[in-house]
């Protein structure tokens, strides 16, 4: 199935879970996650299946004003 | 270099923030400073009481460009402050804070809401409610916002135990556009009040100081002067200055001439 991550498309394998994609895409902590502009905790992040169409955010610390 | 500022000009007067102490009542930007080496060295030099931060979406430039970030501020030990910067709604607004309080784990959180691109004013309509919102989920909330009266008293009404107006749109370095707006929030509310974005000169800092503002927050100023790590020093001790000067009740202006010297006894004098 196709997702979003970071507003790049990923074929991905159906039933995925966020932590299988994070492995995917080599996310190097710290970093958080959202889905569907929803925050999903790191406690979630191995059960929390994507669904086709899913757009999900990794966002990583920066400097910031 | 000249040496650091000591942390006993700070101490015996720390700001108050939801119940937390800060030695400092500079809070400094950690964005567009020439190297990471002159950012840790700004912040040697200034102590600032937090520093801000953000959150970008990994693998990009941006993040890319910032992968020593992390250490740099384990480094540095200094508080921080993370912010919303760049969302443009509620919802974002609320995610990035979540993400945030996950990643930096922290309740802080400076909440900026942008309404407008040009100027990245503060969107003012919907604030009040994205600030009660992020309160009730356990965050301390300092919202960036303008000087408007009405504006910052509701954000106080729904549980903002200090708010942030700005001096002029961030990155003008124009220092307050309306002074008379800022000395009437430092009148009306009892809130800390803390001058967020604008700031150009250590006389900016010093001036909104000697208003009663409890602190300052800027970043472009430090961050793109000539030399930044002399620049945050010399911020930190105006901010010092300024507060000095407010506690010690500035004289009241006169229309006409005063002389300073005494009178009785001039030489040469005589009754004309």
């Amino acid at each position: 199935m196709r997702i979003m991550v970071n507003q790049v498309t990923k074929e991905v394998p159906d039933q995925c879970t966020i932590d299988d994609v994070l492995l995917l895409i080599d996310a190097k902590p710290p970093f958080a996650v959202a889905i569907n502009y929803e925050f999903v905790p790191k406690t979630r992040h191995a059960e929390e299946v994507l669904r086709e169409g899913d757009e999900m955010e990794v966002i990583a610390p920066v400097t910031g004003g | 270099m000249t040496a650091p500022l000591p942390n006993s000009l700070n101490t015996a007067d720390p700001l108050l923030l939801y119940g937390e102490t800060f030695a400092s009542r500079l809070l400094l930007g950690t964005s567009r400073y020439p190297s990471p080496q002159v950012l840790e060295n700004a912040v040697k030099q200034s102590n600032p009481g937090m520093i801000t931060v953000s959150l970008r979406r990994q693998g990009t430039s941006t993040t890319e460009a910032h992968s020593g970030f992390w250490d740099l501020l384990k480094k540095m030990a200094v508080p921080v402050l993370p912010n919303t910067a760049g969302c443009h709604s509620p919802k974002e607004v609320i995610t990035t804070a979540k993400m945030a309080r996950e990643v930096f784990e922290t309740n802080w959180i400076k909440l900026e809401l942008i309404g407008d691109d040009y100027t990245l004013q503060p969107d003012t309509l919907r604030l009040v409610d994205t600030a009660e919102t992020l309160i009730k989920d356990g965050f301390k909330v300092l919202p960036y916002c303008t000087e408007d009266l009405i504006l910052c008293q509701r954000l106080v009404d729904v549980g903002c135990q200090a708010v942030m107006p700005w001096a002029a749109p961030i990155g003008t370095g124009q220092g307050p556009l309306n002074p008379y707006a800022l000395k009437l929030l430092r009148d009306r509310l009892k809130v800390p009040l803390l001058v967020d974005a604008g700031l150009g000169l250590p006389s900016h800092a010093c001036s909104v100081m000697e208003w009663g503002f409890d602190g300052v927050l800027l970043n472009t100023a430090v961050a793109l002067a000539d030399d930044p790590v002399a620049m945050a020093k010399a911020f930190a001790m105006s901010v010092h200055a300024g507060r000095t000067a407010y506690l010690s009740g500035a004289m009241k202006a006169q229309q006409s001439a005063q002389a300073s010297t005494p009178l009785v006894g001039t030489p040469f004098w005589h009754q004309s």
